[in-house]
This record gives structure tokens, C-alpha cells and sequence, in this order.
């Protein structure tokens, strides 16, 4: 295969994969808030309209609870809606058509129907746009049997994992951090596709096991070059798939490092850490552990607007490598 | 269903309203079996719950039959519904199969939703009904959604929502209606309209007097009918489903009705009077049906027995079914919650 592999941004990538997947297909659509003219609050959706019409880019109404309901019947009615949540935040509007409709129509029905929808949900911190425009709420969706939930560190598997999405028949959230839109990546022409259950070793190392995700699997990966120089030796794993979570591949890497720790944005308890470090403890990897279990994650706070307070709330590259530290040489 | 196809023509009778001669006899015959045959569900149902053959709760429609027939007999098989806790009928209506409606009350593999749902979940996409709800409200942006695959598939299938005067006070309702009215979907809304959301009254509950003024704020139609004449709430569907399978867009259909039965088993009915209950049981739509039926000649009485007699064997042929079918394997238990696992 000599597929041509250029440098896009995320958010370029996302584009493209939508604008591979409507041309693939004539039922998929977008709907969102300002995806049209506009082209999407973080300019995703950029000029698609133009190229696919109004009747393909559809601009909503401010209305999260009717829009997600729409694309949930929409995706009964036979058609591929891919939804825009201007904010992950304003999903919260959207809650009972996501959780109570989407997640559980095929089951409470007995499997007598799909429901074949993809929402897109910008996240995080780092904007300045404080506690409403910067929540890390995918823990929230990950806890839903019936959904499932994706979160992208790189251009290459926001595509791939978009177009996965696309084809996939049931309900697929995808957290995008607002962060990661203007990095930029290797990214494959044409269609291809990322698996939704699988993590991916991002680094190999033997020292200790870091499951990351999004944008803090950049910020891991920034840490372990940086704890490299000191001899520590970490393996980063983008988890990628909440829902279902890749337990095989992190027991095996931490029955081969005794080491783990968990680093997302989301606050820290009641989080993915503690289901990571959980399934650990359950697994056959909990007699290889060397040292306590570590856990990065948001402080119990509203994301704050002063931006050292807003740093403050989430973890940085110089905390993971102080845990990185504490984890393998135990201060 | 040899009561489908009576011989007899519908003729000319003084006053007689005009939706029955356009409707036809036989489809007249069917609109009385299905309230019979939700009526006689209902009760059984309720007799089943007694006797400790269903667990859980039910909501039933008993006094409502007529908006859910009178709806349905302007949509085509093919046309969608999305329906609402108290959704027995609607499923009727729309030709669900009691036999398949008993099991899943009984939480049995031959229900509908192989015993995963219950009373608030019964659906059947074969028939477009999209399914009951749990949610007040829940299903009023999904008959929209599909409205909109409608037309962007090109398909003519119009989505009617069924819903109850408690959803009126919704934000999903207003949503719903807004991008219906804004998009010029091929949607129905249909407010059944009985008085209570479980314990309060519209007057308590609801700025407008009728939930059909509420149309004017979404620009479309608002109607309101007398929701326990069959022929009234089947005159208004006519004309709604024809707007919007022409692209004409949405109406608003209100169904002034009344539960005779409480709002689930919890009901202890303190919040209306005996009086007013049997007001309402008086006016039963059903009764009403057979009266006109009989009055404007079009069903003689022996024709209405044998379809009542036909109503009971079907009842109790499909207890007999959902009794005898076997209950999912534990080991089925996530079966269901993906496509593909």
C-alpha cells in the first residue's frame, strides 16, 4: 500500500474524515450549532457547507436537548447523524436523549433496533473559558452501558476513530480536547479507520506504565523524554477507548513494568483512574506491582478563569514527571 | 381478521360525519376492534398485575382509546410513530400484536423486547412504532428526527409523536416543535390531553388553557378535539397527515381526554373526585363508536358482537401465548446492548 501520508492539524483531520464519510455516503450528515457558515466554533466543520450544502451541514437551533433527540430519530429514521456539541459542557442539556434514549433504545427494545449516531464533543481546559466552557465530563458517558466512548491524542486516530465511528451501528461519543484541534500530525489520505476498544502503546519503557489520555498523552510522552535523561524508563499508553476500556493491554503492560499511573484531566476521583487502577487491582498484574498506584487528575474544583489558577487544576508535564519520579524511585 | 373486510358499503345517511364515509366500513370495523382490543388488553393486563402474574407497574389508557385509534387511522404502515408511557394503544393502533404485547408484560423471550423492556418500552419498527417511553416528552425530538430522515430519504413517511399534557410543560416539547415548524418536517404532535400529569391539572400546571395554543409560538396548525369521538380525532389526523405528507409541515393536534384508571398501580386517586371520574366513564369513546356505528348504519348490532366476541378470543388466546413462552436466559442478560459485541 502506498497510501500518501501528509502533516494535518486535528482539527483538519476531523474535517477530512467527515468530508470522506459524507461523500462515502449519502445518509450521513452533520448537525450542530454554527457548523455552517460559521464552520464550527473551533472551525472544524470549516467549509463543508459550501462543498455539501445546508441540507448536509445542518445549523440548529440553540437547542442541545431537541438537536440530540433529533439525530437520535434521525438515526432510527435510516439516516447517519454526526452531532456537534458546540461545548462537551452544553451535553449536560442533552443528557436524557444521550443517556435515557441513544445509549438504551437497542436494549430496552430486545435488539430490534440500532442506533447509528456519532456525537462530537469539544473538552477540556486551557482556553480561558472557564467552569462551563472547559469540563472533562467524559467519565460521565464512559459510565453508560449501551454508549461508546472515544477520546483521541493524535490527528491520525482522530480521523481513524471518527471514521470507525461513522460505521459503527450503535452510539459513539467522541471527546475532542480543545487543546489538541490546532496540533498537527502524520494523517493517511483516503479512508481507514481506528479500532473503538483498542488502546495503543504510544512509548515503550520498562520502568513503570503510564495510561493516558487525550491531551495528557502528549504531556506523558513530554514527561517521559524528559524523565528519560534521568535513566527512568516509562511505557505511555494512549487508553483512547473508554468505553469498553482496554484492560489486556494495560495488565500486560503493567505485569511487565510493576508500575502504573493514571493521568487524565477529568477530575481525579470517581474517574478513570480509579476504574484503570481497579482493574489492575482485580487483574493477575496486581501481584507484579512494585510500588502504590498513582493517580493525575483534575483538582476537585470548577476549571477556574485565572489561567495559573486553570493550570493549577490539571495536571502539567512537571507533575508527571515528579510522579514519574515518585513512581519508580518512590519520592 | 375476517371483520376487516365487512361487505357492506358505507351509504349515504343523514348527518352522518363525512370521515366515516371516507374512511369506508371496513376500516370503520378496524378502528372499533383496535379500541375493543385495547380496552380488553388493558383490563386484562390490570386483571394479570392482580392475580401477580405481572410485577412492575403499567400505565393504562382505559377512556383514551379513541385518540390512539382516531390517530392511527390516517397513517399508512409504513408511517412512524413514537409513543409514551401510557402507550398500549398507540402499539394497537398502529397494529401491534397483542400476543407479543402480553409476553413482554409478562417479561417473556416472545415480547416485543424479548422481556428487556416491559409496559414503557413495548415497540415494534416493523411497524413504525418507534416505541413507548419512559421519559415524559423523551419521544417528541426522536419523531422529529425521523420526520427529518423522512425527507431526506425521500421516503414519504410521515412521523406522527404521540404525547400526554404533562410533556407540554417539557423544554424537549418546545425544542421539538421549534425545529419541526423552522426545518417543515412531515410531523404530527398529538397531545392526549387527559387532564393530570399523574396528580396535577393543567390549570396547575400549564400557563395556556390548551396545549394547542401553544402552536401559535411554533407557527403551525394547533387543533383541538373532542379526544373520546373516534370520528373527531380521525378527521383531524386526516387533515394533519395530508399537510405534512404534502410538505406542508407540522400541526398540533390536542385530544381533550380523561384516564379513568389512576396514573399507575401507585394511584390512590386523591386528586379528583368520583364524580368527575364517572362523568368521564359516561362519555366512554368506545360506546360512542359503537352508538355512531350503529345509529348512522354502518355496523349492525350482531356485526358489533361478533367482532367484540372476536376481540375476546383473541385476548385470551394471546394470555395463553405469553403464559406459554419461556422467560430469557439469565445467561441472555447483556444480550442487546450492542450490535455487535
Amino acid at each position: 500500500m502506498d497510501q500518501i501520508v501528509r502533516e494535518l492539524s486535528f482539527a483538519q483531520a476531523i474535517q477530512e474524515a467527515l468530508s470522506i464519510a459524507m461523500e462515502r455516503d449519502p445518509r450521513v450528515f452533520l448537525m450542530g450549532e454554527d457548523i455552517g457558515v460559521y464552520g464550527g466554533a473551533f472551525q472544524v466543520t470549516g467549509d463543508l457547507v459550501h462543498r455539501f450544502g445546508e441540507d448536509r451541514v445542518m445549523d440548529t437551533p440553540i437547542s442541545e436537548l431537541g438537536g440530540a433527540g433529533v439525530a437520535v430519530g434521525a438515526a432510527l429514521g435510516g439516516m447517519l447523524p454526526v452531532y456537534e456539541f458546540q461545548f462537551s459542557d452544553f451535553a449536560t442539556l442533552a443528557m436524557e436523549q444521550i443517556v435515557n434514549q441513544a445509549a438504551k433504545l437497542r436494549y430496552m427494545l430486545g435488539g430490534s433496533v440500532s442506533v447509528p449516531l456519532v456525537m462530537r464533543l469539544p473538552c477540556g481546559s486551557g482556553t480561558g473559558a472557564a467552569a462551563q466552557h472547559s469540563q472533562s465530563l467524559e467519565a460521565w458517558f464512559a459510565h453508560v452501558p449501551g454508549l461508546k466512548v472515544v477520546q483521541p491524542s493524535s490527528p491520525h486516530d482522530a480521523k481513524g476513530l471518527l471514521l470507525a465511528a461513522i460505521a459503527d451501528p450503535d452510539p459513539v461519543i467522541i471527546f475532542e480536547h480543545k487543546l489538541l484541534y490546532k496540533t498537527r500530525g502524520a494523517v493517511p489520505e483516503g479512508h481507514y479507520t481506528v479500532p473503538l476498544d483498542k488502546a495503543e502503546t504510544k512509548r515503550v519503557g520498562k520502568d513503570g506504565t503510564i495510561v493516558a489520555t487525550a491531551i495528557m498523552v502528549v504531556k506523558a510522552l513530554e514527561a517521559a523524554a524528559e524523565l528519560a535523561k534521568e535513566g527512568i524508563d516509562l511505557e505511555v499508553i494512549d487508553l483512547r477507548s473508554l468505553r469498553p476500556i482496554d484492560v489486556p493491554a494495560i495488565v500486560a503492560s503493567v505485569t511487565k513494568t510493576h508500575r502504573l499511573m493514571c493521568v487524565y484531566e477529568g477530575v481525579k476521583s470517581l474517574g478513570i483512574g480509579a476504574e484503570i487502577s481497579a482493574a489492575i487491582a482485580e487483574s493477575d498484574a496486581f501481584d507484579f506491582l512494585d510500588a502504590p498506584i498513582i493517580r493525575l487528575g483534575g483538582a476537585e474544583v470548577p476549571i477556574p478563569y485565572n489561567p495559573e489558577l486553570e493550570k493549577a487544576a490539571v495536571p502539567q508535564v512537571a507533575d508527571i514527571v515528579a510522579a514519574g519520579r515518585r513512581l519508580v524511585r518512590g519520592r | 381478521m375476517a371483520s376487516n373486510a365487512l361487505p357492506k358499503d358505507a351509504r349515504a345517511v343523514p348527518n352522518r360525519p363525512a370521515i366515516y364515509d371516507e374512511l369506508g366500513v371496513p376500516a370503520l370495523a378496524d378502528a372499533f376492534r383496535k379500541m375493543q382490543l385495547i380496552r380488553r388488553f388493558e383490563e386484562s393486563a390490570e386483571e394479570s398485575y392482580m392475580r401477580g402474574l405481572i410485577h412492575g407497574t403499567m400505565h393504562l389508557s382505559i377512556g383514551q382509546e379513541a385518540t390512539a385509534v382516531g390517530i392511527c387511522s390516517a397513517l399508512a404502515e409504513t408511517d412512524y410513530i413514537t409513543s409514551t408511557h401510557r402507550g398500549h394503544g398507540h402499539c394497537i393502533g398502529k397494529g401491534g400484536d397483542v400476543k407479543r404485547m402480553f409476553a413482554e408484560f409478562f417479561g417473556k423471550e416472545d415480547g416485543y423486547c424479548h422481556g428487556r423492556g416491559g409496559s414503557m418500552h413495548i415497540a415494534d419498527p416493523t411497524m413504525g412504532n418507534l416505541g413507548a417511553n419512559g421519559i415524559v416528552g423523551g419521544g417528541i425530538p426522536i419523531a422529529v428526527g425521523a420526520a427529518l430522515a423522512s425527507k431526506r430519504l425521500g421516503n414519504g413517511r410521515v412521523a406522527v409523536s404521540f404525547f400526554g399534557d404533562g410533556a407540554n410543560n417539557e423544554g424537549a416539547f418546545h425544542e421539538a416543535l421549534n425545529m419541526a415548524s423552522v426545518w417543515t418536517l412531515p410531523v404530527v404532535f398529538v397531545c392526549e390531553n387527559n387532564q393530570y400529569g399523574m396528580s396535577t391539572s393543567t390549570e396547575r400546571s400549564t400557563a395556556v388553557k390548551n396545549v394547542a395554543d401553544r402552536a401559535v409560538a411554533y407557527d403551525m396548525p394547533g387543533v383541538i378535539v373532542d379526544g373520546n369521538k373516534f370520528a373527531a380525532v380521525a378527521t383531524a389526523a386526516r387533515e394533519a397527515v395530508a399537510r405534512a405528507r404534502s410538505g406542508g409541515g407540522p400541526t398540533l393536534i390536542e385530544c381533550k381526554t380523561y384516564r379513568t384508571r389512576g396514573h399507575s398501580r401507585s394511584d390512590r386517586n386523591r386528586y379528583r373526585t368520583k364524580e368527575e371520574i364517572e362523568s368521564w366513564i359516561e362519555r366512554d369513546p368506545i360506546l360512542a363508536l359503537e352508538n355512531d356505528l350503529i345509529t348512522y348504519d354502518l355496523l349492525s348490532q350482531a356485526e358489533i358482537d361478533e367482532i367484540r366476541a372476536d376481540v375476546e378470543t383473541e385476548i385470551t388466546e394471546a394470555l395463553a401465548f405469553a403464559a406459554a413462552s419461556p422467560s430469557p436466559a439469565v445467561s441472555s442478560l447483556t444480550r442487546h446492548v450492542y450490535t455487535t459485541v
